[in-house]
């Protein structure tokens, strides 16, 4: 068996191949807490129970409707979105305007009920959910073995960071979120609806978020506490990264996921910690983040 | 008065927070006129526009575009009434290509130029269509803030301070394009300092001081009156 | 952020009055234990003082941490091992655990004051998850199970703290130790420098203040006293946990502040007092109480963001101006 730096080769990949899968789940968070923050000026810490809310949803809609992962992928998302709407509206939009630290403690406070509430309906721990059958199983890489369902995330997840980017970048729905975050003022002056901007924003972000949790299902059991360990995380990643840069959050989550699978390796009582001590060293080096701009 | 105004501002009151910076402002503009905002600096026009555009949202009185009350719209129906803004700091936004800029604004009517027609005026804006908007200089900059309210189809066209901060022949080349939106019969409102430029195109003057509208006289007459315009504006 | 309230300084009459209150408060609560558990007074005092630690920092420097359960639980963990492997005299353990939690809140408010608003909120919680995350690893934190069996021991060697009251007056003596002091830092020079940060921090620096140095000046004394409040209850309730270290205990002292009011003396103490005796309340049913935590979140940031005893402030004054 080969090794590299006295590690089996085998291992090695398997570290960097759930490096990558936490990764995109770091990339798709962090990916929506920035686009949120840019518009909304708010930070969303619902962000994590919504995610859960996603995973559960896709359990609950197995197990109550029997609906399947690949009709859940379209629902989970679209009920959590539709969730966040009606969050936005009625409690987010009364806290523009004023300090961004409310809208903090208001998502805090969202993400406490969402999380209590399913530990009461559902208990601490995590509940299997089965990946498709179309997806199950695995392929021999020569060098590693490939569960196929991790490698369908991977893919998944890049195509919807990626669309996301696209999204946001080239059509023009996406020049009024960019231009908005500029200047909101101006643009609704320009005619735009702003306010239903923002519901939208936020609706999308949060399906994303759902999104994630619906792929994260048959990886990690789904749990009431899945959203809350992941956010802190991610928010993390996004103070490395900065919220400054939408490809910035993308590439920072991916890159810290793998650092983090290779530190499993090399020194894994680290593992766990080496996210913050990238952040606390960036923070030394570079406060306002890799992609951020000064404030 | 020969017609109803296309803009009537009747008693327009507003405040910054607490302090009441407009003071019962009228104004009248009928379809077709260029009408020029006078005043020293913090004299209001620059309030007067943002308070017509419901940007200042804290106002009272009377706002009518061809006789539909605009002071109880939100920011975004302004615009779609007819109002087109160019703002003091012409507002180009830097994570948008100058073609982006452009399009932004919806149109808000058919009447509005095409992109082909606004191109055609501005060559040069054409030329750096792909590049990031900010990246303009100064008066490319003042064009794009132009050509984007062209766009839309705005009725009346607030225009603030255009040529502030720019070179002598920026200033006259926006002059031309003015004179150009006159001759097809735009309604526009404008704020400025500089007498020579705003004489070419004004058909009327309003001067402003502290809050409120002190004086008015049809553009003919801005020779006749420089002494005292001196006198008040302190130039 | 904060509620300004400099309004019963202000206010000679008012001022006696508080005065009046204040000593009748001391007086009730030195009677308090011969009418009620001790053990739920003790508590409420130790995240009394937690709650006042934390409002320090954000009612008058305007910096929301959501890290201080690492000051909380970290010095519970280091007064926890030193009284019960060292065998350590309990104040002298205390004092080890406010050490403790000074020279964290010295590195993490290093790093977090780099940001400011949403950044320091999200940086000090970040760090404080990695402090947890330690705290399940090395050996002498023990893990899930947490120290447990501490010895409440001998107060200088003479009094035994196993007596109820005994440990209740040395909490309460504590508690009011932490809350003069306090007192004293909000209205000192120093104090007056950190509101003026909170006001306008720019302004601040174009007069010369070295910002930064207040600010984790501010921080650390934060953090020490919310070592305090933990060290206090390791002695208290004879363990130490991993639970005291978690982000929802930066979470409940936040609710607990923000529901008293926030940049109010009094008011992360009526805030406290009454999220323990609601936990109190309901850890006999089976009502989820983290739902009810949320809640309150909910319900204070959309309808009362100055608290309860801001928002009575607030009335006061309004009333005051109009008599006037």
């Amino acid at each position: 068996m080969s090794t590299i730096f006295g590690i089996p080769t085998p291992a090695l990949y398997g570290q960097i191949l759930i490096g990558l899968i936490n990764g995109s789940f770091y990339a798709m968070l962090s990916l929506g807490l920035a686009v949120i923050f840019g518009l909304l000026r708010v930070i969303n810490f619902a962000h994590g129970a919504q995610y859960m809310l996603g995973a559960f949803a896709a359990y609950l809609l197995l197990n109550w409707l029997g609906i399947n992962y690949w009709l859940a992928l379209v629902l989970a998302p679209l009920v959590v979105g539709v969730i966040a709407v009606v969050i936005e509206r009625t409690m987010l939009s009364r806290l523009y305007g004023i300090d961004p630290l409310y809208g903090l403690l208001l998502t805090f406070g969202l993400a406490l009920i969402l999380e209590g509430a399913f530990r009461y309906w559902f208990g601490a721990a995590g509940q299997p959910y089965a990946a498709p059958s179309q997806l199950s199983g695995g392929v021999n890489l020569g060098f590693m073995y490939l569960p196929i369902y991790r490698g369908w995330v991977v893919i998944a997840s890049l195509v919807i960071c990626i669309g996301t980017w696209l999204l946001i970048e080239k059509t023009r729905l996406g020049a009024y979120l960019r231009a908005a975050t500029e200047n909101a003022t101006l643009v609704q002056a320009f005619g735009v609806n702003v306010p239903l901007l923002l519901t939208l924003t936020y609706g999308l972000g949060a399906a994303l978020a759902a999104l994630a949790g619906v792929l994260a299902a048959p990886i990690y059991q789904v749990s009431p506490l899945m959203g809350s360990n992941l956010i802190i995380i991610v928010f993390a990643v996004v103070v490395v990264g900065g919220m400054g840069s939408i490809l910035g959050a993308i590439v920072t989550g991916y890159v810290l996921g793998v650092l983090e699978g290779l530190t499993k390796v090399f020194y894994p009582e680290a593992s766990s910690i080496v996210i913050f001590v990238v952040m606390a060293i960036v923070l030394l080096v570079r406060p306002a983040g890799l992609f951020g701009r000064e404030e | 008065m020969s017609s109803a105004p296309l803009l009537e501002v009747r008693g327009l009151n507003a405040w910054y927070g607490e302090s009441h910076v407009l003071h019962g402002v009228d104004l009248d503009i009928r379809e077709g006129e260029t009408v020029t905002l006078l005043g020293r600096n913090g004299a209001g026009k620059t309030t007067t526009l943002r308070a017509i555009m419901g940007i200042l949202r804290r106002r009272e009185g009377v706002i009518r575009l061809r006789g539909k009350n605009l002071l109880s719209l939100p920011l975004h129906k302004v615009a779609q009434a007819g109002l087109g803004y160019v703002p003091e700091e012409r507002g180009i936004f830097a994570s948008l290509n100058v073609s982006e800029n452009l399009t932004l604004p919806p149109t808000v009517s058919d009447s509005g130029m095409s992109v082909e027609e606004i191109y055609t005026l501005f060559p040069n804006l054409y030329e750096r269509r792909s590049s990031q908007g900010t990246k303009l200089s100064g008066g490319e900059q003042q064009m794009l803030a132009i050509a984007r309210v062209l766009r839309t189809g705005a009725k009346v066209i607030l225009l603030d301070e255009p040529t502030e901060g720019l070179a002598p022949v920026i200033v006259q080349r926006i002059g031309d394009v003015l004179v150009e939106l006159k001759k097809r019969g735009m309604t526009i409102l404008l704020v400025e300092q500089n007498f020579r430029f705003a004489k070419k195109v004004a058909d009327r003057f309003y001067l402003m001081e502290d809050g409120r509208m002190v004086n008015s006289f049809p553009g003919h007459e801005l020779d006749a009156r420089m002494d005292e315009l001196h006198e008040v504006l302190g130039v | 952020m904060a509620v300004g309230t400099e309004y019963l300084a202000e206010q000679p009459r008012l001022r006696t009055s508080a005065i009046v209150l204040g000593a009748v408060a001391i007086a009730a609560l030195l009677a308090a234990p011969f009418f009620f558990y001790p053990v739920l007074l003790m508590s409420i005092l130790c995240f009394a003082l937690f709650a006042c630690a934390f409002n320090l920092l954000i009612g008058y420097v305007g910096l929301l941490s959501f890290g201080h359960a690492a000051f909380f639980g970290g010095a519970a963990y280091f007064t926890a091992h030193a009284a019960k492997v060292w065998e350590w005299e309990p104040l002298a353990a205390i004092l080890l655990g406010v050490a403790g939690a000074a020279v964290m809140g010295l590195v993490m408010g290093f790093l977090a004051i780099r940001r400011q608003g949403i950044y320091f909120a999200m940086i000090t919680l970040a760090l404080s998850q990695m402090f947890a995350f330690i705290c399940l690893q090395v050996p002498f934190t023990h893990g899930e199970d947490g120290i447990q069996g501490v010895p409440r021991g001998y107060l200088l060697g003479i009094v035994d703290l196993n007596q109820p009251l005994a440990m209740y007056y040395l909490t309460l003596a504590i508690f009011l130790f932490g809350f003069f002091a306090i007192w004293r830092i909000v209205h000192s020079p120093f104090g007056n420098i950190l509101k003026a940060i909170r006001e306008n921090e720019r302004r601040a620096i174009s007069l010369g203040y070295r910002v930064d140095r207040y600010k984790l000046g501010a921080f650390v004394m934060s953090a020490a006293l919310a070592g305090l409040a933990g060290s206090t209850k390791a002695i208290v309730f004879q363990f130490a946990t991993l639970t005291d270290v978690q982000w929802q205990m930066s979470g409940e002292v936040i609710l607990m502040t923000l529901l008293g009011g926030i940049g109010t003396l009094v008011g992360p103490i009526v805030g406290a007092s009454l999220v323990i005796a609601l936990q109190n309340y309901l850890a006999a049913s089976d009502f989820p109480v983290l739902v009810l935590i949320g809640i309150i979140f909910v319900i204070c940031v959309l309808l009362f963001r100055r608290g309860i005893v801001g928002e009575i402030l607030e009335l006061m004054k309004r009333r005051s101006k109009g008599a006037a």
